[in-house]
């Protein structure tokens, strides 16, 4: 591109910036070193009037860059919005003067830190270019659900009001999935008392009538690939017929199953056939229909109940799940409600150790139970024997603090929910590294995604889907794909159908992103997106193993391909990059590397050393903002570098820094691991894993370890942010300046 | 064991939480205790009791007839309504603490040695009389409860108190010659009588039904 780079920079003197800053200097530092075609001064840049400056200079053509020197790029975001232009804001506000005391002697200080803020703004843009979508999206409002239960079918009843065709792929002969095989469900309404109906007949008639929605049973996806806007689906049906259709995203609902209790060896399930599962009781229940519920073995009236609270489940024994399934305490007081509105007489004991009812009625139908006369006994059960027809529950009293038996004729155990998320493709890796002798169960896959890394979704714990449970917990590491019900955690089904809402929400936000080739979440809007220059890759294939979203694929020659819409923009690829080949058109390797570069580093003999900071966008950066907005003062040394993610962190931007003459390179990502924090999930533990090995570089440098530091910040740590920074600063005192200063 | 704590057993085999519910003052809330223990965290004289409430609750599920009606639990109730407070089930537990004390005392099950116990009648005793509480009476009564060196020897030790309420006008000497009462003495009795009936058929009643 042979094009003129017209930079403009405008710089604001208002909220105190034109009293504590020469912003006569800076404007020389534009124009000089920055090599701007012009640069201006306003009182109040963000008024209309000086908002409309700039739009002036834009439309005329005097300019092609933009460099705004102002606040953070966090804020006045509205009033600063100019989509045509490659433009990039410079903090004065919350990255200098508010971190700075206002004294005669920080003067200089402060504004050798607005200087170089300035000369890195206007440095950034001359390599920035202004994003354009790669024209290869596609509007297609056609959503399709995996899974006909009451999640899928939910998805599917609110895509189709939103105006979105939706087709459902259900693998049995019947939509209503687990919640079909109830007899009732816990109530959903005030007063919360009484089980009420599971609505699965009414969904399915509601179904049956949408024009937008179309059916297919005894069906199973046999191929999917492409990209949100053009996902290409095989939809095989048990009958052998194989249909080929394209779909703007996909919700997958495929729910769970139920923990074989065959397992359960101390509590007899396999010997007993009194001894049921509540899934089990509920086929009972629904056959008996509001009259006596009859026990399987040999048709007795049932007089005397025990529910065993997490059987086989909250537990590390092996073979038993570890986690609570959530639903089982409102079912089985829900189940024992079948038995006590049949009849008040019958003794219905609920034997558990922590009696969990979430929901808003959750704590009003545990207490209508007991009103009931449901009894709830805090103990735990050990064994189940057989004991002339009936059975014998020995159990251990806890706040009694002894053993006692109770002679009933059913027992009902609540086992837990495993999530159908198909192949675990995380462990595959694993198994052939291991090479084990253990022959893994063959688990069929959901999407039989053609991805790169994996036919299904990655797995995050517990073999349930990935998604972040509190900031994003419809989004999984498959853009365009959303994960809803039991499949992602597990839930009953008034969560359920919260959960498919927001999943269907999700799909249709990722349809009209793809179709106008923007970006999703959480970069949502961006327009950027990556490409490689084809002959310096040496298709090492880093990028297609790192992206945390299985975003690229590779061509047959090795080389990777991109899937825009798939793409989150989070730059990882860019990061794994040895030969830094990934670049966007307003982020890459440039924009940042040339940041560093153009910061001025004092000579040795002044004593002013210089430490950057390379800030999480997402976190770390809004973490340091939010700590100049309450006037948390920290180094003057600092410079700031606000990035993707740390996973776009390549570490020549480290050797690169120290090489010329920084002290130090603190390094904020958010938390990695289980319960992590990464907006991109896997690019703070990537930066984390490339850093370690940072050290054998110091080390050919000469250099001490400790000039360069990684840290987990949230945003809440604005005190601590501001810390690490002064942290570094003293580190350097103590072990003196860089001798590559030159 | 007294005959209405036969006919109680044989009624209510097997389900002591009916029989507490039907026969014991609030008795209906014990169902509604979710075992949280904050009653027994909450009791200043928990240390002191057999069971603390929340254990009393569970063993009248659990069917420990004897063992909740015979134990001396309720006795050390000194009705501060702590628990009722914190409870977050709103249970009335002070109440149902006496109710399950009354009741243990009517069917004969309370422990006999109980201080608490002991007292009680004492009060209700002095009480009868004249239907008003002698103080001066109650005090001596309760000093001699245990035989007479003891009464001897605590009235010693609580003289001056004695000798300093007597100066102030706190305690009249003359009441140990019988005392003040009510005006209408025979009404008194009367009512006390009639209430004492209706509360019989009442039980009756109940073991009847």
């Amino acid at each position: 591109m042979a094009e003129v780079i017209k930079t403009g920079t405008y710089i604001c003197k208002g909220c105190d910036l034109g009293h504590r800053l020469d912003t006569d200097q800076l404007e020389n530092i534009a124009t000089g070193e920055g090599g701007a075609v012009l640069a201006k001064q306003h009182d109040f840049l963000c008024s209309q009037v000086g908002v409309e400056m700039i739009r002036e200079d834009i439309d005329k053509g005097e300019i092609n860059r933009l460099v705004i020197a102002a606040c953070s790029r966090r804020a006045k975001t509205e009033a600063f919005r100019f989509d045509d232009i490659a433009m990039t804001r410079v903090n004065l506000r919350e990255g200098v003067i508010w971190i700075r005391p206002e004294t005669d002697e920080a003067k200089e200080t402060t504004q050798e830190m607005a200087n170089d803020y300035v000369r890195m703004g206007c440095t950034e843009v001359k390599f920035m270019h202004t994003p354009d979508p790669s024209h290869e999206q596609t509007l297609n409002k056609h959503i399709l659900v995996v899974g006909g239960g009451y999640t899928g079918m939910t998805s599917a009843l609110e895509s189709s009001k939103a105006g979105y065709l939706v087709t459902i792929v259900e693998k049995s002969d019947s939509l209503g999935g687990t919640a079909g095989k109830l007899h009732k469900k816990v109530p959903t309404h005030s007063p919360y008392r009484d089980p009420e109906d599971t609505g699965v007949t009414e969904l399915t008639a509601l179904i049956a009538a949408d024009p937008n929605i179309t059916v297919h049973l005894q069906s199973k996806i046999t191929n999917t690939e492409g990209a949100p806007g053009r996902f290409t689906v095989s939809i095989s049906a048990e009958s052998g017929n194989t249909i080929n259709e394209t779909f703007g995203s996909i919700i997958q609902a495929s729910g769970f199953t139920a923990y074989d209790a065959n397992q359960l060896t101390e509590f007899a399930y396999t010997d007993n056939a009194d001894v049921i599962t509540q899934l089990e009781l509920e086929a009972l229940a629904k056959e008996a229909s509001g009259g006596a519920i009859k026990r399987p073995s040999d048709g007795k009236e049932v007089e005397r109940v025990i529910f065993v609270q997490c059987a086989g489940q909250r537990s590390q024994k092996e073979g038993h799940l570890s986690y609570c399934s959530g639903f089982c305490c409102n079912t089985s007081i829900k189940q024992a409600m079948y038995f006590k509105d049949s009849n008040p007489d019958i003794y219905t004991n609920v034997i558990y150790t922590d009696l969990r009812t979430p929901g808003a009625g959750g704590e009003d139908f545990y207490r209508s139970g007991q009103d009931k006369g449901i009894t709830f006994t805090k103990g735990t059960v050990n064994t189940i024997a057989n004991n002339n027809g009936n059975l014998s529950v020995n159990y251990k009293d806890i706040i009694l603090d002894e053993d006692s038996t109770l002679d009933v004729d059913l027992v009902v155990l609540a086992t837990g929910m495993i999530a159908n998320s198909g192949v675990n493709i995380d462990a595959v890796k694993e198994d052939e590294d291991a090479d084990s002798t253990e022959v893994a169960v063959p688990v069929e896959s959901i999407l039989n995604l053609q991805y790169r890394q994996g036919p299904d979704m990655p797995q995050l714990v517990n073999g349930f889907v990935d998604s972040h449970f509190i900031c994003f917990p419809y989004e999984t590491r498959r853009t365009g794909i959303y994960a809803a019900g039991p499949v992602r955690r597990p839930m009953d089904t008034k969560q359920a159908a919260d959960d498919a809402t927001g999943a269907a929400m999700k799909a249709i936000q990722a349809v009209e992103n793809a179709g106008k080739g923007r970006a999703a979440h959480p970069r949502s809007g961006d327009l950027s997106f990556p490409s490689f220059r084809k002959e310096g890759c040496t298709q090492c294939k880093r990028c297609t193993v790192e992206c945390p979203f299985g975003a690229i694929n590779e061509d047959e020659k090795g080389y990777p391909q991109y899937n825009e819409s798939r793409c989150r923009r989070c730059g990882t690829c860019m990061g794994a990059c040895p030969v830094r080949v990934i670049s966007f058109e307003n982020y890459s390797i440039d924009t940042v590397g040339q940041q560093i570069k153009a910061v001025e580093i004092p000579e040795e003999s002044e004593e002013k050393p210089r430490i950057l900071v390379l800030a999480c966008e997402n976190d770390a950066y809004p973490a340091l903002d939010m700590a100049a907005l309450n006037r948390v003062e920290y180094s003057p040394y600092v410079r700031v570098v606000p990035v993707r993610c740390l996973g776009s962190m390549n570490t020549i931007f480290i050797t690169d820094a120290l090489n010329s003459g920084y002290d130090g390179v603190v390094m904020m990502g958010c938390k990695k691991g289980v319960d992590y924090q990464c907006h991109f999930v896997k690019g703070s533990e990537m930066a984390h894993y490339r850093l370690s090995k940072v050290a054998d570089t110091l080390q050919t440098l000469n250099l001490e370890e400790e000039r360069v530091a990684v840290h987990e910040v949230a945003i809440t740590d604005i005190k601590r942010a501001p810390q690490l920074i002064d942290d570094m600063a003293k580190t350097i005192e103590e072990i003196g300046l860089s001798p590559f200063k030159f | 064991m007294s005959d209405l704590n036969t006919q109680l057993v044989e009624k209510y085999r097997n389900n002591f939480l009916q029989e507490v519910k039907d026969n014991v003052e609030e008795g209906d809330w014990v169902k509604m205790c979710m075992q949280c223990g904050v009653c027994s965290g909450s009791c200043p004289m928990g240390p002191y009791w057999d069971h603390p409430p929340q254990e009393i609750f569970m063993m009248i599920r659990a069917n420990k007839r004897e063992e909740v009606l015979s134990s001396n639990s309720m006795w050390m109730c000194t009705s501060c309504y702590n628990c009722i407070a914190r409870c977050p089930r709103e249970l009335p537990i002070t109440h149902i603490m006496h109710g399950l004390a009354h009741y243990a005392k009517r069917l004969g099950l309370a422990p006999k040695n109980q201080p608490t116990i002991k007292f009680s009648q004492l009060f209700w005793d002095n009480l009868m009389k004249k239907g008003r509480v002698n103080e001066l009476k109650l005090g001596l009564s309760l000093y001699f409860m245990n035989g007479f060196a003891e009464g001897v020897k605590k009235a010693w030790k609580m003289k001056d108190i004695g000798l300093g309420m007597t100066l102030t006008r706190r305690l009249n000497p003359l009441e140990i010659l019988g005392g003040h009462g009510v005006k209408d003495q025979t009404g008194f009795q009367n009512m006390i009588k009639k209430a004492q009936e209706l509360e019989a058929a009442r039980i009756e009643s109940s073991v009847k039904k």
